[in-house]
């Protein structure tokens, strides 16, 4: 422990606290998992058995399917198209020097903060406006908006560790700037790409207010559950927020574990050199 | 070293309103090791930079081998260059960094593997090959780094600063190993460095910039021992600068009269009389007496300070127009001088050893010194 600490609270403390936070954090997730597998049909604590009979009517429902579907395929074009503005935009931020950069950065950063039911909504009307409101093009379009500063930033970072010399160094070789973009940035900023997908991926699966704005009858999964909640308590409720809360950890776990290797690695080559 | 090979040809370069290089014209020989040298800010990074493709020349031409070349990007200009930082492809071996260059040229796989394995075993590094570039010490990094220009058959190599990362025993080190590398090769060496020690004892020919200019270009003992400018004598160091107006001849001999009284200037001396100039000694050529009337030429003064420099002492003098002169003096010689600071003491040189700087450049603007 720290010097400046010592004579403070007791270490037990502090485990506590940091333990309160955690269980107030992920207590209604479990109790989600938990109910997922409850045989009863409203839930309560004192479960009456174990069941995977409402995992069987998820499954089975095509309604759900369908909007399982559209939340796949939304997330995975938006992830794509996403990925690859944010890699741009972070490059040109990189490589070059411009009047204005630091507002066109601030600019390209800013949508994240706009609420989310006055983009949902001025998209809406955008949209119906060029006649695609409605469209699953239209969710991805919208998502792309909010999701691809995400993985701008974190290009940014990984572009941040990458002397700028080298690439020039790569064209002071003999190397045409696409090939010095493939053979030395690229490798580079892989990692940073992937982790960027995967973030976007999910980014785009869990948003709900966006998608009930623009995706009208096309549903993705955020906006199928909230629609059956309206209508009923359905314990089959649990069964998709535990599969969606196991999709997006996978992915942020995945994400998270490709940064910090790659953090890793970078640190150890200081190290030694 | 006949002809010319490279040729910069009025080379100018602004940012805006700051002038990085106002003219820059050069004419280096196959097979030259040239050094450009200055404070910085001066331009010489920037010259070379254009040299390279990197910075586009708002003026002038750049012709290698008779090819005009300042057209061309940076990837057809065939002019490697070893970096400041080195920028070694980090995630890469010794050998894929290597193999690079050639690997861009389309050279065949087993083709480049052989060159680069050369080059690798010339340099003393081929134990390393398979190693990633950021496992390696300060000095084979250094190797590596000439070793993947070099491979590529050059006919002129490019250097930036490349020793300041090493520390300063290695530095000595590898200047010895490129100078004798360059011997070898037989090719043009365009070498930018602040360091007076590397400009001097690797160069043929040295070019000191100032402010955007070429203030001389020459041999390291015509820069060391006739500085054209003042700039050049104060950034070479060592010198005392003395100015006044030529005077008539008196018994086929001619003075300059200075605030601190008469000197003789040496026969070569071509100035009409009352012109203004300035004259120049080299420390290691005055001498320092505490009685007067040993020398030719003579001025009183009085010891400001020794400045310790191994087997040489600097002792800084002050004359009584509070002009500043400074003589070198051998350690033994000091002692037996036994003058203490604030010490009456005379300097004194023989006539020949001053001479006039360049009429033409004394009054440059930045005669100050910079911090290089």
């Amino acid at each position: 422990m720290p010097p400046h600490l010592k004579h403070a609270l007791p270490i037990a403390f502090w485990v506590a606290g940091l333990a309160l936070v955690f269980i107030l954090l992920y207590a209604p997730i479990l109790s989600a998992v938990l109910f997922s597998f409850s045989a009863d049909r409203f839930p309560s604590l004192s479960m009456s058995g174990f069941s995977t009979q409402w995992y069987a009517q998820v499954l089975t429902d095509r309604a759900m399917l369908e909007a399982l579907w559209n939340s796949l395929t939304v997330a995975g074009f938006t992830a794509l198209i996403a990925t690859a503005l944010g890699f741009a935009a972070a490059y040109a931020d990189y490589r070059f020097r411009f009047f204005g950069q630091k507002a066109v950065l601030a600019l390209a950063l800013l949508p994240p903060t706009v609420p989310l039911v006055i983009l949902g909504l001025a998209m809406l009307a955008f949209f119906s406006r060029i006649g695609i409101a409605g469209t699953l093009a239209a969710v991805v379009a919208a998502h792309v908006v909010i999701a691809a500063p995400f993985a701008m930033a974190v290009c940014r970072l990984r572009l941040a560790q990458l002397d700028r010399t080298l690439e020039t160094a790569a064209q002071n070789l003999g190397a045409p700037p696409h090939s010095a973009l493939g053979r030395i940035v690229l490798p580079h900023t892989v990692p940073a790409i992937l982790a960027a997908f995967l973030i976007t991926f999910a980014v785009s699966f869990d948003e709900y207010v966006i998608s009930w704005f623009t995706g009208g009858l096309n549903q993705t999964i955020p906006v199928a559950v909230l629609t059956t909640l309206q209508g009923q308590v359905d314990p089959t409720i649990h069964v998709i927020g535990t599969l969606s809360f196991t999709v997006t950890l996978t992915l942020v776990l995945i994400a998270l574990a490709v940064v910090l290797r790659q953090s890793g690695g970078a640190m150890s080559k200081e190290e030694t050199s | 070293m006949t002809n010319t090979h490279l040729k910069l040809d009025g080379l100018a370069k602004s940012y805006g309103n700051f002038i990085a290089v106002e003219e820059f014209s050069l004419d280096i020989c196959e097979g030259e090791f040239i050094a450009i040298m200055g404070p910085s800010g001066c331009g010489k990074t920037t010259s070379l930079r254009m040299l390279a493709g990197l910075e586009t020349a708002d003026r002038g031409e750049i012709t290698l081998a008779g090819k005009r070349i300042d057209q061309l990007p940076v990837w057809e200009r065939e002019t490697p260059m070893v970096w400041q930082s080195l920028a070694l492809f980090p995630f890469m071996t010794v050998r894929e960094n290597v193999e690079f260059g050639l690997q861009m040229r389309g050279v065949a796989r087993a083709e480049r593997r052989r060159r680069a394995d050369d080059w690798l075993e010339r340099l003393g590094i081929s134990t390393y090959a398979d190693r990633n570039v950021a496992r390696l010490s300060g000095g084979q990094r250094q190797r590596v780094a000439l070793a993947r220009s070099l491979v590529l058959e050059p006919k002129v190599l490019l250097l930036d600063e490349p020793l300041s990362a090493l520390d300063a025993h290695m530095a000595i080190k590898m200047q010895g190993e490129l100078k004798k590398l360059q011997r070898e090769l037989g090719i043009t060496f365009v070498y930018v460095t602040h360091s007076h020690s590397e400009a001097f004892s690797l160069a043929d020919r040295v070019v000191i910039m100032n402010l955007g200019k070429v203030e001389q270009i020459g041999s390291p003992q015509d820069i060391f021992l006739r500085p054209r400018s003042k700039f050049v004598a104060q950034f070479v160091g060592g010198i005392s600068l003395l100015e006044g107006k030529v005077l008539g001849r008196e018994d086929s001999k001619r003075f300059l009269n200075t605030r601190d009284g008469k000197v003789r200037l040496s026969h070569s001396c071509g100035l009409a009389e009352g012109a203004a100039a300035v004259l120049a000694v080299r420390a290691d050529r005055i001498s320092v007496t505490i009685t007067p009337g040993w020398g030719e030429n003579e001025i009183a003064c009085t010891l400001v300070s020794e400045e310790f420099a191994g087997a040489v002492v600097n002792l800084h003098l002050e004359t009584a127009s509070g002009h500043s002169l400074v003589a070198q003096l051998q350690q033994r010689d000091l002692e037996q001088l036994d003058a203490s600071i604030g010490a009456r003491v005379y300097a004194s040189w023989h006539s020949d050893d001053g001479f006039l700087l360049d009429r033409a450049r004394q009054s440059l603007p930045g005669t100050k010194v910079r911090a290089a």
